[in-house]
């Protein structure tokens, strides 16, 4: 029974190692061992699915305390040279020009069909643009934006740098002992910080919904720095179990799950992260790749859309089950499914027809067999704590 | 009276021709913390391999398969209410549900601790 256990989420994009290459390891590889991590396949790195104080436990802590993540399998790297944004502009629908320095943003990358390579986070720092990108799409995303700007900017893989996500309501404590100053940041800004001789920069965001940071740095820091923030008295380590249920909680999309190739962000629901000036009528309106596609898609309107769903029976409904309106007529499938431990239900995003995606709208699950009763929701399931103000 | 193990993880205790079935401990450590069960209804049929019904954490789900042929007499309601004690007493407190066996053969193909201990090392 255990062969059927496997770590949510399931990643779709092509995985671009011989399936006998040895799983990679982040510089937290030891670390994370040494605290008795059960590690699994992710992203082709070998990565910490829970530790032993188990998922709930990570989940719940998250959000009442601060939780220390490793997400160094992601892709990080920085874009040189002054005509840098404008180069990212052809690349991304979002405003890249108009962003201050200090500040980041929510990208993606497009295909010329409109659909979504990936989704990013960018930040101007005094050195670049600075780019974090999915782990197990960054072979592709580097050589996808090599391919397009390489000649207009400097592209700078950093795949010696750690990225560390600390998240929840004590993070600020917990990292303002250590790095003085990281309080007074707010919501999506960055900043270059040292610690202990050591080159930081630290965004305040994250993939939690709380409060929170992440923090790039030299491998070499790396382990040094995780054990000194493991060591105040707010923060365990969490692994990707808990990752994946509080994204979800915070109505996050998961590349591979949420949005992919085929995925517009029309029907993604994201069309909030695509600003003004670069939509029709804007004054740098298109110019990137895939805006003739999504234009296009705008006018014709979605086929499908990316919605919020609660159970109303305490039955997890995970992807891909398939999904029925009252009529019994086939609508859409969940793209990701679990008990929302701070929820305390059963949450899922699913892909349905226009026509079903008004909240309140009454829908089924057929789970094993049965149809279990669902309702279209707002999301997040719960709320965002984000430090908007200081 | 001493628990048989099946390949799926499944225990079975049995005495006199009703038995009683739950998932190892190994089990419930590779699924993490479980978060719902689904149990079969009482008085229902099941054929030794066939899926009886579901067990869940947060991070995945796995089916629980019939260790012998034979009608479900009762099943564990706390357990439904608190699905936590598959994991703290899987082969106690946290047990699925009773079965009455139609063919106790079924039980000699069945691994003792040792083998199944053999089996998951």
């Amino acid at each position: 029974m255990v062969q059927a256990v496997r770590l949510e989420p399931r990643l779709s994009e092509p995985q671009s190692a011989t399936p006998a290459a040895p799983l990679l390891r982040t510089p937290l590889y030891d670390l994370h061992v040494a605290l008795g991590a059960r590690m699994v396949p992710f992203a082709l790195y070998s990565m910490p699915v829970q530790y032993p104080a188990g998922v709930l436990a990570e989940h719940l802590h998250t959000r009442a305390q601060a939780g220390l993540f490793d997400v160094s399998h992601m892709g990080q790297l920085l874009l040189c040279g002054p005509q840098a944004a404008q180069a990212f502009e052809q690349l991304v629908p979002v405003d890249v020009i108009g962003l201050a320095p200090g500040r980041q943003r929510y990208g993606m990358l497009l295909n010329a069909q409109g659909g979504i390579l990936d989704d990013l986070m960018f930040s101007r720092r005094e050195d670049g643009i600075f780019v974090v990108v999915n782990g197990a799409c960054k072979q592709a995303d580097i050589a996808h934006i090599q391919a397009h700007i390489g000649a207009q900017c400097t592209v700078t893989p950093l795949p010696e740098h750690a990225l560390l996500a600390l998240q929840g309501p004590a993070a600020a404590t917990a990292l303002q002992r250590l790095v003085p100053g990281v309080q007074t940041m707010v919501f999506m800004d960055g900043a270059s910080f040292r610690w202990q001789g050591h080159a930081l920069y630290i965004t305040r965001s994250g993939y939690t919904g709380e409060d929170g940071f992440e923090i790039s740095l030299h491998q070499d820091g790396a382990r040094a720095l995780a054990e000194a923030l493991l060591a105040q008295p707010e923060v365990m380590p969490i692994g990707l179990g808990a990752r994946n249920s509080l994204r979800l909680e915070a109505g996050l999309c998961l590349y591979g799950n949420d949005m992919d190739a085929v995925t517009t962000p029309l029907e993604a629901q994201l069309m909030w992260a695509i600003q003004k000036v670069r939509r029709e009528g804007g004054a740098r309106a298109g110019g990137f790749v895939g805006a003739e596609a999504l234009f296009a898609h705008m006018q014709q309107g979605a086929g499908r859309v990316r919605v919020g769903l609660r159970a109303l029976e305490r039955i997890p409904v995970r992807e891909p089950t398939a999904l029925e309106d009252a009529q019994g007529q086939s609508a859409g499938t969940v793209c990701s499914g679990l008990l929302g431990p701070s929820a305390d239900m059963p949450i899922a995003m699913a892909y349905v027809p226009p026509a079903c995606a008004a909240i309140g709208t009454p829908l089924y699950a057929l789970v094993r067999g049965k149809r279990v009763p669902m309702q279209v929701c707002a999301m997040p399931f719960v709320p965002h704590h984000y430090r908007r103000s200081s | 009276m001493s628990l048989l193990y099946t390949s799926d993880h499944e225990w079975i205790s049995n005495d006199n021709g009703s038995a009683v079935v739950g998932i190892t401990h190994h089990a419930q450590d590779a699924l993490g913390d479980v978060v719902f069960v689904e149990l079969p209804e009482v008085g229902k049929t099941f054929a030794q391999g066939d899926v009886t019904g579901v067990v869940e954490s947060v991070k995945a789900a796995a089916d629980v398969y019939m260790p012998v042929s034979g009608v479900i007499t009762e099943v564990n309601e706390a357990l439904r209410d608190n699905p936590s004690l598959a994991n703290t007493d899987p082969q106690g407190e946290g047990w699925f549900f009773k079965v009455r066996l139609s063919d106790p053969g079924q039980l000699t193909a069945l691994m003792d601790e040792a083998a199944y201990k053999a089996m998951t090392a």
